[in-house]
């Protein structure tokens, strides 16, 4: 009962119902149509027989009188088809045709007109049958009465069985609808209670079950690869937070450890203003750092969850690393290093200038730390170019690289290749660099380089406001086109 | 000092003359009356408290009403606005104020983080804006930064002096006592800002917003390598050393004499 209340509320069952109805009537309105139109043809056949038969009966009695005429009437009486004739003498007697009886108003009121009567004809074995018919009456010189008229037994024959037709069709189709609807709806709430059944599991908490697809491309496939991808996405974001709460856990458990030994040490042991004073800045420092890795998780934070192509507008690349590189040149060269600069002049991309810079500075920062050649000074080189319909931007070191192994693992949060934990850091620039090069729908890449490490993101190029779609070539090749920006 | 100041734009802060650097309680002039618009009961204690140690007067509103009718009431040298408030939030206060004529410069603090929201904040008519958690150092300096700031367009100098240090901004040129010291374009930059502002601590994210614009801070001392390069131009060389760090805080440029 309830799957059963279940089912007539699908919404299949009500589409169901409608186009069953709407099929029915609209071939009850063509049925009924031709059937009318038929019936009116037919009728019009007879009354044309019969007033073809009156205009030779008519010539005959003009010319011959009554006595032709009787012998015409006989003589065409006799063939059997679908003619009725019958003369009678002014007392009503029959004198010659081949009805039997019919009702005698049809004789008396003889003005003409036609009338469909019920009637039995003579000389035949279904004599006592009564039979319908068309036919007119006219009055004579001398009270003679001539009735002409047509047997409607074809006509109605043919009536019931379009009748009949009609009546099976819409049994058919009714019948055909049932079955269609069983199977469709049948069909839809198997996929549906697919879908429901899955992310019952999921809301159970195994989010790693996926709605299955059945590969033939329909709506709930669609649906599925859509769900599916939404899916994935919060897998992922669960797991993130798992891994950042861990990470958190393990990372600021040490400043946090240090900075309450600190403060011990300081109440046990410290001496006088100064003492205090030393400690004091000392846990300043700690905090400073603690601060920075919590603004950079946010940070992060916001950037993973803002809308892709947020906060994004047609940005002057070639500026933009221009201004990373002069603000960080001295470092470099402080350090004993050289930075270099290699960018089309007039290379251009959809992006947020804040945020790819940020990512400029992360890379360069990273490169510093980990990407110092054995000997001899880093040489840290910024390049940018377009290459298939996307604009990459590239900061490679000449430094030892790092191992194939922890290619993927450096750009998690809070990962510091085991050998580089004491270096300063949050250990969160890479993950900001990855953030943001998502937001901008690309992805951050490392390449060995031969030596160095490469790393590199890629960003969307920057469309001509005018453009069609035609343009999505000419945008690799005309670099001259200068980019409407805002 | 008067609250019905211009609002210029928030990253073009410029002072009248050279204020005369030390703690600033000690000096009658840096006295401020601040309000305080927070909801956390902590934080604002903490805010009011920090505020006062440093010689200013701090009032504190707990909701958004309640100190939109304080900033309209009486006259306050600086809000220090949260952007969440029960009520009515920050950025509507701010309207409502600047709709209403009042013209004190607005410090937005805001713990919804950065990239497109500060650029909301700056919009609604904030003058400054500052991502919590902060170091108690940057909101000191960014309040002081902000109080210093030129009442109207006629009063912004064209020449800075600290000590013997003169920048011209018209003739983009700086010199030493006799001496001309040739600056590349940023190094001008970073100087006038820190002249803009002698006397008074700049922290390293002030630097960046201001000279560099980048709202974000880098985890290397790369703004401590520009001031070095700087100091090399401007204090090698000479008596009296003119930029100072701040430790835990940032520089400051001041002349010792005063």
């Amino acid at each position: 009962m309830t799957r059963l209340t279940r089912f007539t509320r699908t919404t299949a069952f009500k589409l169901s119902l409608l186009y069953i109805a709407v099929f029915t009537v609209m071939s009850g309105i063509l049925l009924v149509y031709v059937a009318e139109n038929t019936d009116h043809l037919m009728s019009e056949q007879v009354v044309q027989a019969v007033d073809s038969e009156l205009k030779g009966l008519s010539d005959v009695y003009v010319r011959g009188g009554v006595r032709d005429l009787v012998q015409a009437i006989d003589r065409r009486s006799r063939h059997p088809d679908a003619s009725l004739y019958l003369l009678t003498d002014f007392s009503g007697n029959a004198l010659v045709g081949n009805i039997a009886r019919l009702p005698t108003i049809v004789l008396e009121e003889a003005d003409g007109g036609l009338r469909r009567v019920r009637y039995t004809q003579l000389g035949q074995e279904s004599e006592d049958i009564e039979r319908q018919a068309m036919v007119r009456t006219f009055e004579l010189r001398g009270g003679f009465r001539l009735l002409v008229g047509r047997d409607l037994g074809d006509q109605l024959r043919f009536s019931t069985l379009l009748g009949n037709a009609l009546r099976l069709w819409l049994v058919v189709v009714v019948v055909m609808a049932a079955i269609t609807w069983l199977f469709v709806s049948r069909r839809v709430m198997k996929r549906i209670d697919d879908i429901s059944a899955t992310s019952r599991m999921i809301m159970n908490g195994d989010l790693s079950e996926r709605l299955t697809i059945a590969g033939n491309d329909d709506e709930f496939d669609r649906l599925a690869v859509n769900l599916n991808t939404m899916l994935d996405r919060i897998e992922l974001l669960m797991q993130s937070m798992k891994d950042v709460t861990d990470n958190i856990a393990h990372d600021l458990k040490t400043p946090l450890t240090r900075l309450q030994t600190r403060i011990e040490i300081a109440l046990r042991e410290a001496k006088g203003e100064a003492g205090y004073r030393g400690a004091l800045e000392a846990t300043l420092d700690e905090t400073d750092h603690l601060l920075r890795i919590f603004n950079a998780l946010l940070r992060i934070a916001r950037i993973e969850s803002m809308a892709p192509g947020s906060s994004i507008k047609p940005t002057d690349l070639n500026k933009l690393v221009a201004e990373v590189a002069e603000l960080y040149e001295p470092l470099v060269e402080d350090e004993g290093g050289k930075l270099e600069v290699d960018i089309p002049a007039d290379l251009k991309a959809e992006c947020n200038r804040d945020l790819v810079s940020q990512v400029m500075v992360n890379l360069i920062e990273n490169a510093l730390k980990y990407g110092r050649p054995e000997e001899g000074g880093i040489l840290i080189r910024l390049s940018g170019k377009e290459d298939d319909d996307r604009v990459i931007l590239s900061v490679t070191d000449n430094g030892p690289g790092i191992p194939e192994k922890d290619m993927d693992r450096v750009m998690d949060r809070f990962v510091r290749l085991e050998e580089s934990r004491s270096e300063p850091g949050t250990g969160l620039g890479l993950s900001l660099v990855k953030a943001v090069a998502r937001l901008h729908g690309g992805d951050l890449r490392f390449k060995n380089g031969s030596p160095g490490l490469c790393a590199r993101i890629d960003l969307a190029p920057v469309v001509p406001a005018n453009s069609g779609s035609g343009n999505a070539e000419g945008g690799s090749t005309g670099r001259s086109e200068k980019p409407v920006g805002e | 000092m008067n609250p019905d100041s211009l609002a210029a734009a928030p990253h073009i802060h410029r002072r009248r003359q050279p204020f005369p650097f030390g703690e600033s309680q000690s000096t009658k002039d840096g006295m401020l009356r601040i309000l305080v618009i927070e909801d956390d009961p902590e934080a604002a204690s903490y805010l009011v408290k920090g505020l006062s140690e440093f010689g200013h007067t701090a009032d504190h509103a707990a909701d958004g009403q309640t100190g939109l009718q304080m900033a309209l009431d009486s006259s306050y040298d600086i809000l220090i606005v949260d952007r969440m408030l029960p009520k009515m939030d920050g950025l509507s206060i701010i309207k409502e104020l600047r709709r209403d004529g009042n013209h004190t410069p607005v410090l937005i603090l805001s713990a919804l983080g950065q990239v497109d929201d500060r650029v909301k904040g700056l919009k609604a008519g904030g003058d400054d804006y500052l991502p919590k958690p902060f170091a108690f150092t940057e909101l000191q300096a960014r309040v002081e930064a902000l109080a210093r700031r030129p009442q109207s367009a006629s009063q912004v100098e064209t020449t800075y002096t600290v000590g013997d240090l003169t920048l011209d901004r018209m003739a983009h040129s700086c010199r030493r006592g006799d001496t001309e010291i040739p600056l590349q374009p940023r190094e001008f930059r970073l100087l006038e800002y820190l002249m803009q502002h002698a006397g008074q601590v700049v922290t390293r994210t002030m630097l960046l917003e201001n000279v560099w614009e980048y709202h974000f801070d880098p985890q290397t001392n790369v703004i401590d390598v520009h001031i070095s390069r700087l100091r090399g131009k401007i204090d090698k060389g000479f008596d009296t050393p003119l930029l100072h760090t701040i430790r835990g805080a940032g520089y400051t440029i001041r002349d010792a004499a005063h």
